[in-house]
């Protein structure tokens, strides 16, 4: 019994854990620059086809298939998705701040349309099965199995931690908040916002499809239906209760709300009878929207929120 | 090609134009592009649809169709109350949540990421209240009438691209003839200076939100009355919405009607071309080009 609970909470956890990877990716996007992604899902499923594809045995009845290791696939899907970014974010960062998030949610809708409908490659509506999990030789036995899946996932989430730390106490990180904070200033200083905006959607949209990758390879099967905007709102939950700005945050954000989504929607399944289902689930929705709303009224820094922040006094650029 | 696509395309495109006029106003009088404009199309359907079955409990003569039409008297005057309480939705919405982030002077993209947030709470309410089961306004069947050349529509389509025509007249004569309609200009080219010269700044953006939310309620009904009512109905129309906003040119209220039309005929020539499953993708393509060739789209200032 406890061995079960215990081989559960690794699977939690590492479930948990590759939604603090997204998280750290929409922090480099929205919380060091300032860039509004509505269409996290897009890039996340963009990584996890890519994975999906690069690393499954080849299949006969849709292209790809080319059993490469896990390792090229977390590249591969980490590469995919950050093209696509640099791709929306060189056609829309110099322009109007909200013509990213348009464009972005048109991303969301694209790429779950062609994700539904280019069935050779994607496999339709049934998703793509057989992806190869990590230490599969370990499947016998779920203890180790989970466990070693979690040392995985959390070693993962470390090394991108640190990673993003030094990134933002670099002098690439410094010039980033400086545009964010004030534009013109860091223009003044020589800084072109336009390149650095992009570098950093380029890297979260990365970061966003390795956690595509990682969660595919992790669950072992992928489909359309992982990728509906639902995904963008709970990513946007965790960050903002984690805090923006803040790595730390975005890690502990992710926990907490996938915790607080697990046991709701286990609750949810518990307690309601099975033809008020789909209306509890579209209450706890109306949750977050709200919950969005007022934080963003009551606590606009988060709950840990961004140490030396100058968030509280910043002004819309022009009037 | 088959040429019904045209009326397929000019009826589609008269919803979008009508929800576009309502994005680009907003976007040019409080500078934001508003997520959750999506949603007063959703809830303006549902709530026509409430007070047309609220009217029809009452007196059933109302819902016996009109004439050549596929509804009776309940659903015209469901929509005028329908309007008015699309437009108080857009108000208390305002006063709750924009308002307030504008007094504290926040960026542009906190007042897009809370019309996010709302979008989503409203959808979900509308699912909560009344599953995401299709509704429908009638159950009466219409026959498609020949109009020649091979196209044919049903009478529901002729009378919603006359509405619609009458409709964006009235919009832009309010807008060009009238005084509300000199501040709102006013206000969209510098609010600052506006205020100054003594126009009330709040009184426009009341109005602004009033009027893009009736328009969106008589989009909504108008897609509900022509195809169904769904929870979805307005998100699934948002990205077209912005498309055409933004080719038209944020701000010019007929750009915002002839992209709307321009998204309408190409969506329905893509479904005869290409397939009916790619037909939201074309908005996509359509914004991509725009931003990539005239960012400030074909009525539009340049920035």
């Amino acid at each position: 019994m406890s061995l079960d609970l215990i081989s559960y909470a690794a699977f939690f956890l590492t479930m948990a854990l590759t939604y603090a990877v997204m998280c750290l990716g929409l922090n480099i996007q929205w919380g060091q620059t300032g860039l509004f992604n509505v269409g996290i899902a897009a890039f996340v499923a963009i990584g996890a086809y890519a994975s999906a594809i690069l690393t499954t045995p080849d299949a006969p009845d849709r292209l790809g298939g080319f059993d490469l290791p896990i390792a090229v696939g977390w590249l591969g899907g980490a590469l995919a998705a950050g093209l696509a970014a640099w791709f929306v974010g060189a056609l829309t960062i110099r322009l109007r701040a909200d013509y990213l998030a348009i464009a972005t949610f048109g991303v969301a809708v694209s790429v779950q349309l062609c994700v539904l409908n280019i069935q050779p490659l994607t496999g339709g509506a049934f998703g793509i099965g057989f992806i190869p999990r990590p230490f599969n030789s370990l499947a016998g036995d779920p203890l180790a199995f989970g466990l070693a899946n979690l040392a995985l996932m959390a070693g993962l989430v470390l090394v991108l931690y640190l990673a993003l730390q030094h990134l933002a106490k670099s002098p690439w990180g410094r010039v980033l908040r400086a545009i964010r904070e004030d534009e013109v200033a860091a223009q003044a200083l020589g800084k072109r916002p336009v390149r650095f905006r992009l570098q950093a959607f380029t890297i979260g949209g990365a970061i966003m499809g390795l956690a595509g990758a990682a969660q595919g390879h992790f669950i072992g099967f992928i489909a359309p239906d992982n990728y509906l905007p639902i995904l963008t709102f709970q990513v946007w939950a965790m960050l903002i209760v984690g805090g923006s700005g803040n790595n730390r945050g975005a890690i502990i954000g992710a926990i907490l709300v996938w915790g607080i989504w697990a046991l709701s929607a286990a609750a949810v399944s518990a307690f309601v009878p099975p033809e008020q289902q789909a209306r509890a689930a579209a209450l706890q929705i109306v949750m977050i929207g709200v919950g969005l709303c007022l934080i963003l009224l009551l606590r606009p820094r988060g709950l840990i929120g961004e140490s030396r922040s100058l968030l509280s006094t910043r002004k819309s650029r022009k009037p | 090609m088959n040429p019904q696509f045209i009326m397929d395309g000019l009826v589609a495109g008269a919803m979008i134009g009508l929800g576009a006029i309502g994005v680009t106003l907003t976007y040019s009088i409080l500078r934001f592009a508003n997520f959750a404009h999506g949603e007063f199309l959703s809830w303006g359907a549902y709530l026509a649809l409430t007070v047309s079955g609220g009217l029809g409990f009452l007196a059933t003569g109302l819902t016996r169709p009109i004439a050549p039409f596929s509804f009776g008297w309940s659903l015209p005057f469901a929509l005028v109350i329908a309007i008015f309480l699309t437009g108080l939705l857009a108000l208390a919405l305002d006063a709750v949540l924009f308002a307030r982030l504008r007094s504290r002077g926040s960026a542009v993209i906190i007042l897009v990421m809370a019309s996010f947030g709302a979008s989503l709470a409203l959808r979900s309410l509308l699912e909560f209240l009344f599953t995401s089961k299709p509704a429908y306004y009638t159950k009466a069947l219409q026959i498609a009438v020949r109009l020649g050349g091979g196209v044919r529509a049903t009478p529901d389509q002729l009378l919603s691209l006359g509405v619609t025509v009458v409709v964006v007249v009235v919009i832009h004569l309010l807008l060009t003839r009238t005084e509300i309609g000199r501040s709102m200009r006013a206000v969209s080219e510098n609010p600052a200076l506006a205020g100054i010269a003594g126009i009330d700044v709040r009184r426009v953006i009341r109005f602004v939100w009033f009027i893009g939310a009736g328009l969106a309620c008589i989009a909504g009904t108008m897609t509900g009355l022509l195809v169904q009512i769904r929870p979805y109905l307005g998100h699934d129309l948002l990205l077209p919405l912005f498309s055409a906003a933004i080719l038209g040119g944020i701000g010019s209220v007929p750009g915002a009607m002839i992209a709307g039309l321009i998204v309408g005929l190409s969506e329905a020539g893509a479904v005869q071309l290409v397939g009916a499953e790619w037909r939201s993708a074309v908005s996509f393509v359509i914004l991509v080009l725009v931003l990539l060739l005239r960012p400030r789209g074909l009525f539009g200032r340049a920035a």
